[in-house]
């Protein structure tokens, strides 16, 4: 008996500490990554206080001056454009597949919006150049000149190029709309089907179930997917590169030039190595990439569970 | 002419038949149960007269549903003002994600009534009609889903009076519930059916037998018997009836 039962209750153990190590060993990566960071940005943070570096405006490794905000700026701006656009265009597309198209529309609808989430992020770049950045500045921004020219950020100065916030924030959009729409999709197909009969029983038309039933039943996963949308965008690299000009300033308005974090690490890591502080300023803007990032996870948790218990789950 | 009045129906899901050529008339003032066993057309049958099938994909509809002697599978029929002749109530509660008030208030928003004494009024009136007042009155807005299920049951029921219908679709109301919520939504149908026409999908016999007035006995898709429930339940006509009746088949 005992002899039998043996085997199995240690394999049963082995098992155990094998899930359990591994559930941690993920986290622990993560870990070990922001102290190897931590330790590689000490030389920079030892000759500058981190306060100046996070607001001092001038980029010149060369004269020793590292200031990041132009690129923690670039960033969110980037970002907030991307979202702006993308979140009512997919979140409309994602109720568009869940509740008003007919079943042949959809099966030919979900693979082209798969397809999108394969293409390389270096197509999506070369799109931005090809289309995205000359029509923002060949029509674009003469709109905004002659029209928003009063609107504070919609309002370019002279001679915009194309290569600019808007521009980066468009491929963006584009990139990152897969994920949105498919993950809302999700949260609204998981709305009980009586729920919006309910609804149409009533005398509601389509769009007032939608709107008062559908929108509020789905309304966790929906702000989830737009948050999932956020940090998958904070992150991009390469599409981002190569649309939004890579200038170190502050910008005035989304027509201008802008160089997010992302950019300025996959730009210069491996060059000018020689110059002093230079490598140790990278690994810190890596860090603070990682920091902005994972705030932005830990917000989003907070904020998906605060509407799920306000929709009273 | 009844309120809800059904000629040469009939319904195919991609060709498999969802019931078959139906004509009859539902009487007014009382409960008419339509029984049969499980997959016989019931709920199809109930979801052609307020259209709802039209939402079913593959759904195919033929035949007439004339409701105060219109039909309303004409073109152009309007849906809203339709459906809000004829309240639902299904088999699972579907409470709307929202409190408890603005459950029973979301119909009559829809159609328009916005002030706030006017629609206090319907809320407290609908919820003491389907006698849920006493227990939720002073948590009205408070999410309608924290409710047990029969009150939820119940707030369904509210929510289906408020817009004022003529006609009550029910199907299967009690099917998830426990027996005293089961009897407190059949009480209240009780009381409704003067007022109301209504018609009670179950399958249930002894359910029928306990609220029916008039019966729709359904098998396989086909309406084969219908009369006063006392009459049908005492002496079938059709063999199927009687068996069904006497319990032999299921
Ligand atoms: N959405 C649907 N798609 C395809 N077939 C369906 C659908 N709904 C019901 N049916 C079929 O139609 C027949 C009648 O079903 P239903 O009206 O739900 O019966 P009941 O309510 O009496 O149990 C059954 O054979 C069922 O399989
Ligand atoms: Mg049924």
């Amino acid at each position: 008996m005992i002899s039998r039962i043996f085997p199995r209750l240690m394999q049963e153990r082995s098992a155990t500490a094998t899930i359990w190590l591994l559930s941690f060993a993920v986290p622990l990566l993560t870990v070990g990554l922001a102290i190897g960071l931590t330790l590689r940005s000490l030389p920079i943070l030892r000759d500058n206080s981190l306060i100046d570096l996070l607001t001092r405006t001038t980029w010149r490794p060369m004269a020793g001056e590292f200031g990041f905000l132009p690129f923690i700026v670039g960033t969110i701006a980037v970002t907030l454009v991307a979202m702006v656009i993308s979140a009512p265009i997919c979140l409309l597309a994602a109720l568009h597949l869940a509740e008003y198209a007919g079943s042949q529309t959809r099966t030919l609808l979900r693979p082209l919006v798969d397809l999108l989430a394969g293409i390389p992020a270096v197509v999506y770049g070369l799109f931005g150049i090809l289309v995205v950045v000359p029509a923002v500045g060949r029509y674009i921004a003469p709109f905004a000149e002659s029209h928003l020219y009063f609107v504070p950020w919609l309002s370019p100065q002279q001679h915009a190029t194309g290569y600019s916030i808007l521009a980066g924030g468009m491929v963006l959009a584009l990139m990152v709309s897969p994920f949105i729409i498919s993950v809302a999709e999700d949260a609204l197909q998981a709305i009980p089907v009586g729920v919006r009969e309910a609804s149409l029983s009533l005398g509601a038309t389509s769009w007032e179930t939608s709107k008062y039933v559908s929108l509020r039943a789905a309304l966790p996963g929906l702000v989830g997917a737009v948050v999932l949308g956020f940090s998958r965008t904070l992150g991009e690299t390469m599409a981002v590169l190569m649309v939004v000009g890579n200038v170190a300033q502050i910008p005035e308005s989304i027509f201008d030039s802008a160089y997010p974090l992302t950019a300025l690490i996959a730009n210069n890591y491996g060059e000018m190595m020689s110059i002093p502080l230079f490598d140790s300023a990278l690994m810190l803007a890596s860090l603070l990439l990682l920091v902005v990032v994972a705030f932005f996870n830990f917000a989003a948790q907070m904020l998906v569970l605060a509407v799920r218990k306000r929709a009273g789950e | 002419m009844p309120h809800v009045a059904v000629r040469d129906l009939s319904v195919t899901y991609e060709g498999k038949i969802g019931f078959k050529s139906t004509t009859v008339e539902i009487p007014d003032a009382c409960i008419t149960a339509v029984i049969g066993p499980s997959g016989c057309g019931k709920s199809t049958f109930l979801r052609c007269l307020n259209r709802l099938i039209d939402n079913t994909p593959g759904a195919r509809v033929q035949g007439e549903v004339l409701i105060d002697g219109t039909n309303i599978y004409d073109p152009g029929t309007d849906l809203s003002a339709l459906r809000k002749k004829l309240g639902l109530l299904s088999q699972r509660p579907q409470v709307l994600p929202m409190s408890i008030y603005d459950n029973v208030a979301y119909g009559p928003r829809i159609h328009g009534t916005r002030r706030r004494a006017e629609l206090d009024d319907i809320v407290r009136k609908q919820l003491e009609v389907a006698g849920l007042w006493e227990e939720v009155h002073d948590r009205l807005h408070q999410p309608a889903r924290q409710l047990s299920l029969g009150q939820q049951q119940r707030l369904c029921l509210a929510r289906g009076l408020a817009v004022e219908p003529e006609v009550l679709l029910c199907d299967e109301p009690t099917a998830s519930l426990d027996p005293v919520s089961s009897g407190h939504v059949e009480e209240r149908l009780i009381e409704l059916k003067s007022e109301y026409t209504i018609v009670l999908v179950t399958h249930m016999l002894r359910q029928a037998h306990r609220l029916a007035d008039y019966v729709l006995f359904m098998y396989m898709g086909e309406l084969v018997e219908e009369g006063p429930a006392d009459e049908l339940f005492s002496n079938p006509r059709d063999e199927r009836t009687r068996d069904y009746v006497a319990g032999t088949i299921s």
